[in-house]
């Protein structure tokens, strides 16, 4: 089963045009900020939200004429959205009877794949006395049950406690990898993501910003979105050799040898401040003015504006020895080593 | 004992106080008063008597069978109103809701213009089929759905429109046609709605007046309903009159109390 569509759903205030393809097996996670389009592409890629353009093609087949009960589709919702009047053996039992299973063939199969999803014993219970956890198992169970061809989930994680999270999450990696369709997977975690999925899709006002295998991603961010959410400084530049300028009239040195536009990142443990000038004459120093200090897990973060935004981690003994405040002048210096380019 | 004030903004105006405390009395009065006249050494021999029992079967019987009819018609109308868009629909729902605030009495002539001996349909329901409609049990039965129909309609919309739409969504996304999901998933979340709204319909069906007398005329054992009687006993047998109203205040009250999760609280 593959997967090859170009959704474009054009609303007053929103726009979305964006093409999105998956190999069979696949799982292809949409990545992006609140309000992106992320949700809105997996409503079309259903057909519970009518495309203004485009099309949805399964194996070659485009099914954007079918309405959604037609569609060889699985979906997991954000907050599943478990029947409230059916036991959890009849919520995964739903899809069966749909289509076309008789109600005790469907009832043996939904305990089947509960018990496939560790839930054996839970098939009496109301969605409402269901865990988190559990309840977004049934949901796994219930579009899985159907035999998709294309499974598609709603920010699966979103719901949980941190706990269950993780739990649930490495469990919902093992039935992705048994799954043969394509699985496509929206979330704004990008742990989520890159855990989950094969490739990453990031979407920002509608548009696909940037592609490609997690890591890859997480190595070479395109956007400011992506920069954060991999923690890393970023910045655009123009590169002659291993020196790099950028925007504001700075010029770095990179580990790798360009030339033309480039991206460049560095992340903010690589950065180091001094209240002095330091001895010597390292490459990649400047004077700048600490706008805020905060903390950041077991470090503090101290953000660096003018002339260049730059977020830079420090210990908090660092902070207590140079007289960290804000609104003060720094030096600030960046090994070239930990400085990369690519091309933009 | 708790005293009135308290609230922490401050004293009741008596401007407010006075007038509630009088609507409250004019509301309770009446009903106190009617409880206080009601002859309780003779209420069972009363009720026993044949003409009381026969109004109060053919009046439960015909608003029972009133809410069926408007369950049967008036859940998909109101499924209708509240999921499919089509032209027109604010004027249907403004239709809908005209016998609401027609008086009944209008109802019953308009009932008896289209479905009378000589009516639009009522003629060719006559020549064709020998059906004759008015002065029926029947003709009491659609006098009560013409009524009561609007309540259950106006309910179970409000049900269907306040109901998650995004199960049925789920629904459909498990291979599940319209009509699946209506039976299987919208069906059995608005229940509670259609419940409260068939029983609002079934006591407008059973006080039914106007729409009654005018349609269907006063024929004790045919279409004598316990209005029409309490009515007409009030003229022959104030007494047998105030039975019958304590039994229909009883049987609201019951109504009430069966409602009052949904509308009370």
């Amino acid at each position: 089963m593959s997967l090859d569509a170009h959704l474009v759903v054009r609303r007053p205030a929103f726009d979305l045009d964006l093409a999105l393809t998956a190999a069979p097996g696949e799982v292809v996670a949409l990545l992006g900020p609140n309000g992106a389009g992320k949700t809105t592409a997996l409503r079309a890629l259903a057909g519970l939200a009518p495309l203004s353009a485009g099309f949805v093609r399964l194996d070659g087949t485009d099914v954007r004429a079918l309405p959604t009960e037609l569609r060889p589709i699985g979906m997991v919702f954000q907050d599943y959205l478990l029947f409230p009047h059916l036991s959890a053996v009849d919520n995964v039992a739903f899809g069966l009877r749909c289509h076309g299973a008789r109600k005790g063939a469907a009832r043996d199969q939904a305990r089947d794949w509960l018990s496939r999803v560790g839930l054996s014993g839970c098939e009496a219970k109301r969605p409402g006395e269901l865990s988190g956890g559990q309840a977004q198992r049934v949901a796994l169970a219930r579009a899985l049950a159907v035999r998709p061809r294309l499974l598609l989930l709603d920010e699966p994680l979103a719901a949980l406690d941190a706990h269950t999270r993780l739990e649930v999450r490495s469990q919902l990696r093992g039935h992705l990898a048994d799954f043969g369709g394509v699985a496509v997977l929206v979330t704004h975690d990008p742990l989520d993501a890159m855990v989950l999925a094969d490739r990453l899709v990031v979407i920002e006002s509608g548009r696909s910003v940037q592609e490609g295998p997690p890591a890859q991603v997480a190595r070479h961010p395109r956007t400011d979105f992506v920069a954060r959410l991999v923690g890393l400084n970023l910045y655009r530049g123009f590169a002659s050799g291993h020196t790099v300028a950028l925007d504001p009239g700075i010029t770095l040195d990179a580990a790798e040898s360009l030339d033309g536009p480039v991206f460049l990142t560095f992340p903010p443990a690589a950065v180091a401040l001094f209240r002095s000038r330091p001895d010597g004459t390292p490459r990649n120093l400047w004077r700048t003015r600490i706008s805020m200090i905060e903390r950041h897990g077991d470090r503090i973060r101290v953000h660096l504006d003018d002339p260049l935004a730059v977020a830079a981690d420090v210990t908090a003994a660092a902070v207590a020895e140079l007289g960290l405040i804000e609104d003060s002048q720094v030096w600030a210096a960046v090994k070239a080593t930990e400085t990369h380019a690519y091309p933009a | 004992m708790k005293t009135i004030s308290a609230s922490p903004r401050g004293r009741v105006p008596w401007v407010l106080l006075v007038p509630a405390l009088l609507g409250l009395a004019f509301l309770v009065l009446p009903l106190a008063g009617l409880l206080i006249r009601t002859p309780w050494p003779t209420m069972g021999t009363r009720l026993a008597q044949p003409e009381v029992r026969d109004a109060l079967g053919l009046s439960l019987f015909t608003a029972t069978l009133a809410t069926l009819v408007c369950m049967v018609c008036g859940v998909p109308l109101a499924w209708l109103l509240a999921r499919v868009s089509f032209p027109g629909l604010r004027l249907v729902r403004a239709l809908v809701t005209v016998p609401l605030v027609l008086p009944p009495v209008v109802g019953g002539v308009a009932l008896l213009l289209v479905l009378g001996r000589r009516g639009l349909v009522g003629r060719w329901l006559d020549s064709a089929f020998g059906i004759t409609l008015p002065f029926t049990t029947a003709g009491v039965v659609l006098a009560e759905a013409f009524v009561a129909m609007p309540f259950l309609v106006i309910s179970v919309e409000g049900a269907l429109r306040a109901a998650d739409l995004r199960y049925e969504e789920a629904a459909a996304t498990l291979g599940a046609s319209r009509w699946t999901v209506f039976r299987r998933v919208t069906l059995p979340l608005v229940a509670p709605g259609i419940v409260a709204g068939g029983i609002l319909c079934w006591a407008r069906a059973l006080g039914e007046f106007g729409a009654t007398i005018t349609f269907a005329g006063n024929f004790p054992g045919r279409t004598q309903t316990m209005p029409l009687a309490v009515y007409l006993a009030l003229e022959t047998d104030p007494q047998a009159a105030i039975v019958l109203s304590v039994v229909l205040l009883a049987v609201s009250v019951a109504v009430l109390a069966g409602l009052r999760d949904r509308w009370i609280s």
